[in-house]
């Protein structure tokens, strides 16, 4: 839908977009760290299967672990160096996660090995697929879903519609600003592979209307011959959820329970885009991605194009943090998860690190009241949840009735809810827990 | 440098919006504060007590519960709207005894006893008002007129009657515009009605002081404007249809809008966030049932004023207008939202 010639979703909030500080600052490589933390699984699905032994010596760029079944992508070596161990390391969730331990080698080049290119003009879909299975893609802009699995239309279903997103609504983060900016010729090219696989027709770049340099760059770069337009999106939390961006750039809605399919339309990231614009010419596959390291605890804030496996200590280090530095979170602050542990490594779906000091930390702190009823949060909720009285049954502990009275598993945990509610309830953070019992029961969704 | 410090586990989000209870609470207050104002200019000293002694009454009570029960509420601010409210409802001239037991009977039987904040089925201030109309029917309609002479620099004889004595009145008083209609047919000029130069309740006398009071909240995002709109919109329709039946013995629109309790109850009172619906629809329903009943109550009832009893019945429908009407949640049918 649209509103005042600018395209957007009903209800939603405005969080603070804290982007000012990066947004400007121009990718830069960082460094490698002594020991890289490389997890099995970086995606959702099954865990690779590792094809190297300890102490192998490896090349940047081959592969390390091989897809395990279809639903699991490929692992590269992000540096060339010697497999140092096989084992355990700890994960963003808590869990301690199968993992390769890379230590690089400190004189080398680290010329990248490329491997079997991916032809656009003579690959099949199929083919693609298989490519991007291969390359080792998936979603980078937090999800870390499997891009070909997402990609595979079923039979009976079709894709009218690739929509590209470059909302990146997301306070804080400017990863993919920046990727529109520096990578933008990447992302069409990206753009003509997944037309291709997806047999979609036609492509919308949806970008939120405070990034307009990338609307303007994009605009100015799009190739005469591409069945693809540029839409400024309002700002407005979360434009980048895909039922939000659907409804924003074609007006249809996603039934509740489906896929963007069942609206026939694919989301697909920008950043994952232009990952794949660079890396199937060249057969290569993702050993790095662009983060953005930034909150007012960070010294040293910025666009970093970040070996994948770096851990979030030597990151840190290298930044610099203040001494009063509360908390560190992976993703932006209303959708990252806190670190638990500072040797987790930055995975392909991490697009940024954000560190807050005890200041900004204390807000989250700030005395519960009772519900006063205002209705804030069904104001916010955007796909028009009745948060407030979720939250009630939720602290009755009925999780059964939220689900099947009140869709509570319709919530995609953006935190809209918790957000805007003056009596400081946790609604978000008690509708995740509600969501796990549902499941564990196995109640039908 | 080297991270040397206890990280904090959370999960998201970590940003607040920054909105408090309280801070909402606050600026009810404030929106209330040009009425009160207004009433201490057109009743004086007494009507300036009254406030005061509905405001210390209510804050007292709260804060005997909250103490019991090892907490403290006053903080919140919620009480001291309960407060304004109610004193803005009574007539100025009131006892003070009877001032004082209303507030400790609203804060107890109408917020108290059902968990304190955010639990309230009615609307405290209406439940104070309820008791006391119920209680002392004689003194509640007694209205000391606005603008008296001297109305500074004394209080009226009837403030200070001594507990349970039948209380002295001054020799003039005042009957509200809504009963020299109802009882003698005199219609006052709506112009009067809406700068509050009439008789009437502390509060009820400015209309216009109280809707820049509604629409500074309405701006700032503290209020629903749906119930305000429903609530006059439906009175507007009904007195506006009877009058058009019968101009000479029904009152015209405007004379309902602006006269009585009216403005303050569809600003500040119907508007209560815990005793309305949650969902706009909800909230224009809501607003128009509490319009109707007013308007019936009014026209053909056999009291003056309604507006008390219609919000406190609106109140008393809110949980069910929450249950039936739900949002149609994105991706559903709306047949299916409903289930």
């Amino acid at each position: 839908m649209s509103l005042l010639g600018l395209k957007t979703f009903r209800h939603g909030v405005h969080p603070p977009e804290a982007k000012d500080a990066t947004k400007d600052l121009p990718i830069r490589q960082f460094p490698f760290a002594p020991l890289l933390t490389l997890p099995l699984s970086q995606h959702l699905g099954k865990p690779a299967k590792a094809v190297v032994r300890e102490g192998q010596e490896v090349r940047r760029g081959q592969v390390v672990a091989e897809p395990d079944g279809f639903f699991s992508v490929a692992m590269h070596a992000p540096a060339s160096g010697v497999i140092e161990r096989i084992g355990l390391a700890p994960s963003i969730g808590g869990q301690m996660v199968p993992a390769l331990y890379l230590a690089p080698f400190p004189g080398s080049t680290q010329e990248v090995a490329d491997g079997k290119p991916c032809d656009l003009q003579t690959a099949t879909p199929d083919q693609i697929l298989a490519a991007i299975q291969a390359a080792g893609v998936v979603g980078l802009g937090g999800a870390a879903f499997p891009t070909h699995v997402k990609l595979k239309i079923p039979e009976g279903k079709s894709a009218d519609t690739l929509l590209i997103n470059g909302a990146e609504c997301e306070p804080y983060l400017t990863t993919d600003h920046r990727v529109m900016l520096e990578q933008t010729d990447d992302i069409f090219v990206g753009v003509r592979y997944l037309l291709k696989a997806t047999g979609a027709g036609r492509c919308i770049l949806g970008v939120e209307e405070n990034k307009p340099d990338a609307v303007e760059r994009l605009r100015a770069r799009l190739p005469q011959d591409l069945p693809a337009s540029v839409e400024s999106l309002r700002v407005k939390y979360p434009q980048g959820a895909e039922k939000m961006l659907i409804t924003a750039l074609l007006g249809r809605e996603v039934p509740s329970g489906g896929l963007p399919l069942d609206a026939h339309a694919l989301c697909v990231n920008v950043a994952t885009c232009a990952e794949i614009g660079r890396l199937l010419p060249h057969g290569r596959g993702i050993q790095e991605r662009v983060i953005t390291i930034t909150g007012p605890a960070v010294e040293k804030k910025g666009n970093y194009r970040i070996p994948i496996g770096t851990p979030l200590r030597f990151l840190l280090d290298y930044v610099g943090v203040a001494a009063d530095v509360n908390r560190v979170f992976l993703g932006g602050p209303m959708m990252g998860a806190a670190a638990p542990s500072l040797d987790i490594p930055i995975t392909k779906g991490t697009s940024g690190v954000t560190a807050f000091r005890d200041l900004e930390a204390e807000r989250t702190h700030a005395q519960v009241f009772p519900c006063i009823r205002c209705g804030y949060c069904l104001d916010a909720c955007p796909i028009f949840l009745n948060p407030a009285e979720l939250g009630l049954l939720a602290r009755n502990r009925e999780y059964q009735r939220m689900a099947s009275e009140r869709r509570l598993m319709d919530c995609f945990e953006c935190g809209s809810c918790s957000y805007v509610c003056p009596a400081h309830i946790p609604l978000v953070q008690q509708f995740r827990a509600a969501k796990a019992a549902v499941r564990k029961a196995g109640a039908p969704r | 440098m080297t991270v040397a410090k206890t990280l904090e586990i959370r999960t998201s989000p970590h940003i607040v919006s920054g909105y408090g209870v309280d801070s909402i609470m606050f600026n009810v207050v404030l929106a209330l504060l040009p009425a009160a104002a207004f009433a201490a200019y057109a009743f004086g000293l007494t009507a300036l007590l009254t406030l005061a002694v509905a405001v210390a009454s209510c804050a007292a009570a709260e804060r005997w519960v909250s103490r019991r029960q090892g907490r403290s509420t006053l903080g919140d601010w919620s009480i001291v709207i309960t407060g304004l409210l109610f004193g803005l409802t009574l007539p100025p001239s009131l006892p003070l005894w009877m001032v004082a037991l209303g507030g400790v009977i609203a804060t107890l039987l109408g917020k108290a006893i059902f968990g304190g904040l955010g639990q309230n089925p009615f609307n405290p201030a209406l439940v104070g008002r309820a008791f006391l109309q119920a209680a002392f029917p004689a003194s509640m309609t007694t209205w000391a007129p606005a603008f008296a002479e001297g109305r500074f620099g004394s209080l009226a004889s009837s403030s200070l009657a001594f507990p349970f004595a039948k209380p002295a009145y001054d020799a003039v008083s005042a009957a509200t515009p809504l009963a020299r209609w109802k009882f003698d047919g005199v219609l006052t000029p709506a112009g009067d009605l809406a700068f509050g130069l009439t008789g009437g309740s502390a509060g009820e006398t400015s209309a216009v002081l109280i809707l820049l009071g509604g629409a500074y909240l309405i701006a700032r995002n503290m209020m629903s404007w749906r119930i305000p709109a429903g609530l006059l919109l439906a009175v507007v329709i009904v007195s506006g249809a009877a009058h058009a039946w019968d101009p000479s013995r029904y009152a015209p629109p405007q004379f309902m809008l602006f006269s009585g309790g009216l403005m303050l109850g569809a600003v500040f009172m119907a508007t209560d966030m815990v005793a309305s619906p949650l969902t706009p629809l909800g909230c224009w329903l809501y607003g128009a049932l509490i319009g109707v009943l007013i308007a019936v109550i009014r026209i053909w009832g056999a009291m003056p004023e309604g507006v008390m009893y219609a919000i406190l019945l609106g109140n008393a429908v809110s949980p069910q207008i929450d249950r039936l009407i739900q949002p149609r949640v994105y991706g559903t049918l709306p047949k299916e939202a409903r289930s």
